[in-house]
């Protein structure tokens, strides 16, 4: 049937106010399934190790990269005014209040969010979330919860590798490579980063890891539900891709609410 | 005779891509005897799995209302309907198995997760299953494998573990041979007899089910009809079930018929 614009942009409105609502009571719902018996520690500890453990190898390979590029980067431009005694500080406050928390956030969507979505998605289409709901299982005490908790607690710990890995980068590229002093680098970091600075780091990292997870995993939780997603294993596809996109611009776009309320 | 479940005037309609509404299920009213075998019949899209999440609370119906048990499905809160659902059983279309848990983790999650019985007494319990239903030695199988009917009958352990009241069968025999979806119709007529639970199948091998039907509803453009057994469906005057029963019934019906 065809639609005017006007009616289209209602329909396309009142679509994306139900997926909000329904997000929002899915986020209630896993976080109230954190607090429901039986506890699932075992799952727990088997999400940090696929979320935590299972990303250190990309996040350490982002951080030295970031960190190295911070470095040379940073050097060039401080050399002009005769400043390199700063770089220690340039590098450590952007790792610390930036791109800890964001490249963090974005590597652990991309690798642990899509599989999250991908494994949900599967498993609603083949009515696997239908028969725990069936057996009186609570999905989300079963299946999300521990994913969100896990999540909660490793991506505040992969931020603080990637700070340290980063800065270590930095240190390398700076000081070993274009012969920075060792001592103004530290000294520049030990007095220029606060307890605030490091607050913020890690408040952020808590939000991004909340949204990653709420993002994914609702999406997964949902494929069915996502309009224009198809059917089967291609919706199963689609919802992932979707996932990893939404989550990214909602941690980029809670990367700058956060930094104007907090800094 | 006792009634499981009843539907009173209950409708259940979807939105329309491009807007308007279908509905699936119009004022529609039936009872489902307890101890019995209802079938639900009916062509693609005309409501038969829409029923059987109505029944399970999976969905919500837009008016009337569902009785199970004497407890209105349409009303009741969430930690009522959770127990309530502790009474069925459902064996899934695609047997619905968890493949990252093994055939014994499958059939015991109930178990671990719904009841404070020791992992001595689910093991116990389990292997007992899993040997009535001819499934031993497979217990350290994952679902990727087993043979479809294999599935099947896994699927049929774990829905059994909580003693379930009323069973539910989503096309149980989609992708099985005919020997294989004569066994497990078997295997449910033989598990019944002995469990003693109220069923209901949602099929399209109505000449197959015949056999275990002691009731039959079709179901068509919203409206159902109820029958008592598969010469008063032969007998109906109505258009589309005299459609229904050359289309999907065809020879093997007419040879049942003349069987029996």
């Amino acid at each position: 049937m065809h639609r005017n614009p006007i009616e289209r942009f209602g329909d396309t409105g009142l679509y994306a106010l139900q997926d909000l609502g329904r997000m929002a009571i899915y986020l209630a719902k896993a976080i109230r399934g954190l607090f429901r018996r039986p506890f699932r520690f075992r799952e727990v500890l088997r999400q940090i190790q696929f979320i935590g453990a299972g990303s250190l190898t990309v996040i350490i390979c982002t951080a030295a990269s970031t960190g190295m590029v911070l470095g040379l980067q940073g050097y060039y431009s401080l050399h002009k005014f005769g400043a390199e005694g700063m770089l220690g500080s340039a590098v450590s406050l952007t790792l610390i209040m930036e791109l800890g928390p964001v490249l963090t956030a974005l590597m652990v969507a991309g690798r642990a969010g899509s599989a999250m979505c991908a494994e949900l998605g599967i498993m609603r289409i083949s009515e696997q979330i239908d028969a725990l709901d069936c057996m009186a299982i609570d999905p989300f005490r079963y299946l999300i919860s521990p994913k969100f908790l896990a999540a909660l607690l490793s991506v505040p710990l992969l931020t603080v590798i990637f700070d340290v890995v980063g800065i270590g980068g930095g240190y390398v590229a700076g000081v070993t490579l274009m012969g920075v002093n060792p001592g103004s680098y530290i000294e520049g970091m030990r007095s220029s980063v606060t307890n605030h600075d490091i607050q913020l780091g890690v408040i952020k990292s808590f939000v991004f890891g909340l949204l990653v997870v709420w993002i994914c995993t609702g999406r997964g939780y949902f494929v069915k539900e996502i309009r224009g997603a198809g059917f089967g294993a291609e919706s199963v596809g689609r919802a992932t891709t979707q996932a990893v996109v939404l989550s990214s611009i909602t941690v980029l776009v809670f990367d700058y609410l956060l930094t104007a309320v907090l800094l | 005779m006792s009634t499981a479940i009843e539907f009173k005037n209950v409708i259940k309609a979807f939105p329309k891509r491009g807007g308007g509404v279908q509905t699936v299920l119009d004022q529609v009213s039936f009872s489902i005897p307890a101890g019995k075998t209802t079938v639900i019949a009916g062509g693609s899209g005309q409501g038969k799995s829409v029923t059987l999440k109505l029944i399970l609370g999976l969905m919500r119906a837009d008016g009337g209302q569902i009785i199970v048990q004497g407890n209105d499905v349409t009303t009741i809160d969430g930690r009522a309907l959770e127990e309530l659902r502790t009474r069925f059983g459902v064996l899934f279309q695609g047997s619905a198995l968890f493949d990252s848990l093994t055939v014994y983790e499958n059939v015991a999650l109930p178990l671990r997760e719904r009841t404070k019985k020791g992992e001595k007494e689910i093991q116990d319990q389990v292997m007992s299953t899993l040997a009535r239903l001819d499934l031993t030695g497979h217990e350290n199988k994952y679902p990727a494998q087993l043979s479809g009917g294999m599935k099947k009958r896994v699927g049929l352990a774990r829905a059994l573990q909580l003693k379930p009241e009323i069973m539910l069968f989503d096309e149980p025999t989609t992708g099985l041979d005919p020997v294989m979806t004569q066994d497990i119709y078997h295997l449910f007529a033989e598990t019944q007899a002995q469990e003693g639970f109220s069923s209901i199948i949602v099929s399209h091998d109505i000449p197959k089910v015949f056999n275990l039907a002691d009731q039959v509803i079709i179901l068509h453009e919203g409206k159902m009809d109820v029958f008592s057994s598969p010469e008063e469906i032969q007998w109906s005057a109505k258009e589309h079930i005299r459609e229904f029963v050359l289309t999907t019934m065809g020879e093997i019906y007419q040879s049942h018929l003349v069987e029996r």
